[in-house]
């Protein structure tokens, strides 16, 4: 897809007949399929597996092979009618567009979506991230007319630091703390392997202890060939003497009692938003780990310049200032108010958590999970 | 710098003491002479420095940042600090920002990158540097710092540093380094300056222990442990005890000596250590002897001893004014004596110590300076029955003022820190209401994942009718088995939730009662109900009791009348009655 921009087209065609928000989110009226939708739809393109993107119960489902399998783990084998797979880079002709998939460096399999027709090109980058992420493959910038961008951490406080030195304040307390177990919060799908592999690049050769509801989304990433090492599943009756050991659980799990029984349980959470010390401190979070899988604000901008866009449209997070910023650049942007996303980042319902378990936890900071 | 602010950064979100110690220790003893010293000045506050504006940090953000998405993000944050913390450009941990465009001018590339200041650089530069230079100084650092950095320098120099650590932790942390308590730290503590260069050579056997060059040091304190119930006391002798009242006031030390030029030097230090003597100017005033005397701060009017709410209205002012002195005049009821005549007494037993605090007193003659007196009693259940009516036991119309009796051994000598043993505590009883669970908080640390922090209310006549408003709120006085069926109580009868509080379901026909123990009542001008309670807890869940059945607000409104029938600043004692 590393192809010249096309040049002509014409003048009668708006970016709005390639894609329009309907009530079930983004909508090509031209190739009649939605993208990530977020209700039960004919034809569906996914970006990426994480729970508020990628849906069950819709008729047929293209996506990347990586996120087909992350959906029928989730979901079971029956979550759509016909499934089609996209390979990276392929061109695909819908109805009267042209589609191809290009990767998004967010999750494993999570991939932009380019919709072409009569020399103008959309890109729905999904989440995205240009950071280093051993777990998937990285972004690839895709020069476009029009690119639809996401904006969890679209404030200019959210600059993401190396995640080595953030995997090194885990390690450090682990030293500090010999006694005490590590439980770190991360997303059961993307975060929590990204976590282990960067734990792994640190040199940490000891078993990392999983809670159940993580076990069957890293044995795929390790049946795709992403190497994690020794993930022992937690067995509730041996919690009390997991002294020193490094634990991961769903971002719920970090304060129920499910935790509390591990030997006097140092709690973290791999987070962008923990960034903001509010955030940290609402969640009882005592090891904040800023470590995201969404760009952060310079890289959303930098970004927005790669992709020599003459528009910008911005969806779930913190619009505003990047539609500003953009103004600032003499980009046109407008923002996108999609429904039913998280509104502040991926809106991922653990698996396998009762979540009617605790339906206290502030909305909010359930859906805080990037 | 970026060290010590990264020891902050850890400390702000440990909840658990020892790991806090842990912590500290870990950065005392791999962090270099005079870093950790300055440190250990900013966390036990012994910095002075001006201190910059929040307008100045603004103007300084402004020139580098877009004011709209500075805004956006201050907004988003919520803290001034914090906000120009992450967003300030630059930086060491800076990627090539497409945005070069906002950098302030000046950041160019040809300049070397700012070395990284030590916390002594900034401290040594905030208290020399005249305030216009101030704008030049912060923005050099800040562009040297880590994120961390900054925020931890931008709290500094607004005055703003809440480190979560108390003076004491500091010292036991520093003191351990050599194996040494906290209390050997205090008691060189007041002849050291920051940056303690000595105290750590000292500490780490470097050096010979640091002299006091304080002639009027502070001496850590004697503490009592709590009679619990009555037959506690079974074990112990009457006849190798004394009894005295114990007072609602503040623990108080006055130590006085005298300088090499032969001056003499007063001090009034609080029970921790802190020098308070600025804010008792009336009773430094009295200390006219060597040594020190170990008492309670009360509040005297025409010798009635006031209220602890009197106490607290002449407590925390920062202005002492001629009027203050006057309306609320500082006392010290004395019971023991640590040093006097320069001879040091703590080695002696109580029987022995207690006739040369009462000499001293004697020779003191000083209306501010009285004696806690001896109740005399030969069983315990004599001091039972002084500790249920002090006034028919010789307390007289100070009654009010007495929260209960101590207990000290005859033969003890007096030991720093809380010997098991020696002295004890038994307190009046409790008041008791019954109240309502109004709303519930998660705790903190172990209790973290549990709504352990309840506000509860009494009833009273609302403009509709029969309303429950909150009149305090408890955290403890619960087991561990109470806590998680009070804690599946809330979540199962949660109606609204503001972040991390749930209110739950209270009304005449539907809500929890508690019965809460307290120690008094305050007026308030926080809590809707104008009262607010001393050391609230749950003595009993009262599973069995329907809510329109807890108590009304009057209640607490009448033990706040009896503690209020204090004399009026001014006002003769008949007119007061």
């Amino acid at each position: 897809m590393g192809d010249a921009r096309p040049i002509s087209r014409p003048m009668s065609q708006s970016a709005s007949d390639l894609l329009t928000l309907t009530r079930e989110g983004l909508y090509c009226p031209l190739g009649r399929f939605h993208v990530d939708p977020t209700r039960p739809v004919e034809r569906a393109l996914i970006t990426h597996g994480h729970a508020d993107h990628a849906r069950a119960g819709h008729g047929q489902v293209l996506a990347t092979p990586e996120t087909l399998r992350i959906m029928a783990v989730r979901y079971g084998e029956d979550f759509c009618a016909t499934r089609q797979e996209a390979r990276l880079g392929e061109r695909m002709r819908i109805g009267d567009v042209t589609v191809f998939f290009a990767p998004a460096g967010h999750v494993l399999g999570s991939a932009q979506i380019a919709i072409e027709r009569a020399g103008q090109r959309i890109v729905v980058s999904g989440d995205y991230k240009r950071a280093a992420d051993p777990t998937c493959l990285p972004f690839e910038v895709v020069p476009c007319d029009v690119f639809i961008t996401e904006a969890t951490f679209g404030l200019p406080v959210f600059r993401h630091p190396d995640t080595r030195g953030e995997v090194r304040k885990l390690l450090d307390s682990v030293a500090l703390f010999p006694e005490r177990a590590h439980i770190v919060g991360a997303y059961a799908l993307g975060k929590a392997q990204r976590v282990m592999a960067l734990l792994r690049e640190e040199g940490w050769d000891r078993p990392i202890h999983l809670h159940g509801a993580m076990e069957k989304l890293t044995e795929l990433y390790k049946r795709e060939g992403v190497p994690l090492g020794e993930t022992p599943k937690v067995v509730a009756a041996d919690r009390k003497t997991l002294h020193g050991a490094i634990v991961l659980c769903p971002p719920s799990s970090i304060q129920d009692l499910w935790s509390r029984k591990f030997p006097d349980p140092v709690t973290a959470f791999a987070s962008g938003w923990m960034r903001v010390r509010a955030r940290a401190r609402q969640k009882g979070v005592e090891l904040p780990l800023v470590i995201s899988d969404h760009s952060d604000w310079p890289d959303l901008c930098r970004t927005i310049l790669d992709t020599n866009a003459e528009e910008v449209w911005v969806t779930h997070g913190q619009e505003d200032a990047l539609v500003h910023w953009c103004g600032t650049r003499g980009i046109r942007a407008k923002p996108l108010h999609l429904l039913g996303y998280g509104d502040d980042g991926e809106a991922e319902p653990d698996p396998g958590q009762d979540l009617g378990q605790d339906p206290g936890q502030d909305p909010r900071m359930e859906e805080a999970s990037a | 710098m970026n060290d010590f602010a990264h020891l902050l950064d850890r400390l702000a979100y440990e909840p658990r003491r020892n790991a806090k110690l842990r912590l500290l220790q870990d950065f005392f003893a791999g962090t270099p002479d005079p870093e950790r010293g300055w440190a250990l000045a900013a966390m036990t506050g012994g910095l002075t420095f001006r201190e910059a504006k929040p307008a100045l940090i603004r103007a300084l953000v402004e020139e580098r940042v877009d004011p709209v998405l500075f805004a956006l993000s201050h907004n988003y944050v919520g803290d001034l600090a914090e906000t120009t913390a992450l967003i300030w450009p630059g930086g060491t941990e800076e990627k090539a920002l497409p945005s070069a465009g906002e950098e302030a001018p000046g950041l160019g590339h040809n300049n070397p990158p700012p070395s990284v200041p030590t916390l002594a650089e900034v401290v040594e530069t905030l208290a020399t540097t005249p305030k216009r230079d101030l704008p030049r100084h912060l923005s050099r650092w800040l562009d040297a710092l880590d994120e961390t950095g900054r925020w931890a320098l931008l709290k500094l120099v607004t005055g703003n540093l809440r480190v979560g650590v108390s003076a004491r932790l500091a010292k036991t942390a520093v003191g351990a380094l050599g194996g040494h308590e906290a209390d050997a730290v205090e008691e060189v503590w007041h002849g050291l300056k920051a940056p303690y260069a000595a105290l750590f050579a000292w500490v780490e056997g470097r050096a010979e222990r640091p002299e006091s060059l304080n002639p009027a040091p502070f001496r850590p304190p004697m503490l009592s442990h709590p009679v619990e119930e009555f037959e506690d006391l079974d074990k112990l002798e009457p006849e190798a005890f004394s009894a005295e009242w114990k007072w609602d006031g503040i623990r108080v030390q006055l130590a006085g000596g005298r300088d090499r030029q032969g001056r003499q030097v007063r001090k009034v230090y609080s029970r921790t250590g802190e020098d308070i003597t600025e804010a008792f100017p009336d009773l430094a005033e009295a200390i006219t002897f060597e040594g020190a005397l170990d008492g309670e701060l009360l509040i005297l009017r025409k010798g009635r001893v006031q209220s602890f709410n009197v106490l607290q209205q002449r407590l925390n002012r920062k202005a002492v004014t001629a009027k203050l002195l006057d309306e609320f005049p500082a006392h010290v009821r004395a019971y023991d004596v640590m040093a006097a005549e320069g001879e040091d007494l703590r080695g002696l037993p109580f029987a022995e110590r207690r006739p040369r605090l009462e000499a001293l007193v004697r020779r003191l003659d000083h209306a501010r300076i009285d004696l806690s007196p001896l109740v005399p009693f030969a069983t315990w259940d004599e001091v039972a029955a002084a500790r249920a009516d002090p006034a028919s036991a010789g307390a007289g119309e100070d009654a009010d003022a007495i929260e209960g009796v101590m207990l000290k051994r005859l033969n003890s000598p007096y030991l720093p820190g809380r010997p098991k043993g020696p002295w004890w505590k038994w307190k009046r009883e409790p008041y008791v209401v019954d109240a309502v669970m109004m709303y519930a908080q998660r705790g903190h640390g172990k209790r973290s994942s549990f709504y352990s922090d309840y506000t509860f209310g009494c009833w009273r006549e609302g403009a509709g009718g029969e309303e429950l408003v909150p009149v305090g709120k408890a955290y403890h006085g619960f087991t561990d088995a109470e806590l998680q069926k009070l804690d599946r109580y809330v979540r199962n009868h949660t109606t609204k939730r503001f972040g991390p509080v749930r209110e739950v379901a209270f009304g005449r026909e539907t809500g929890l009662v508690l019965e809460i123990a307290f120690e008094g009542v305050q007026r308030s001008t926080r809590h809707k109900s104008g009262v607010a309670m001393r050391f609230p807890r749950v003595s009993r869940i009262r599973w069995d009791k329907p809510a329109a059945e807890a108590d009304r607000v009057e209640v607490l409104e009448r033990i706040l009348a009896r503690g209020e029938r204090e004399i009026a600043p001014g006002a003769t004692m008949e007119a007061s009655e």
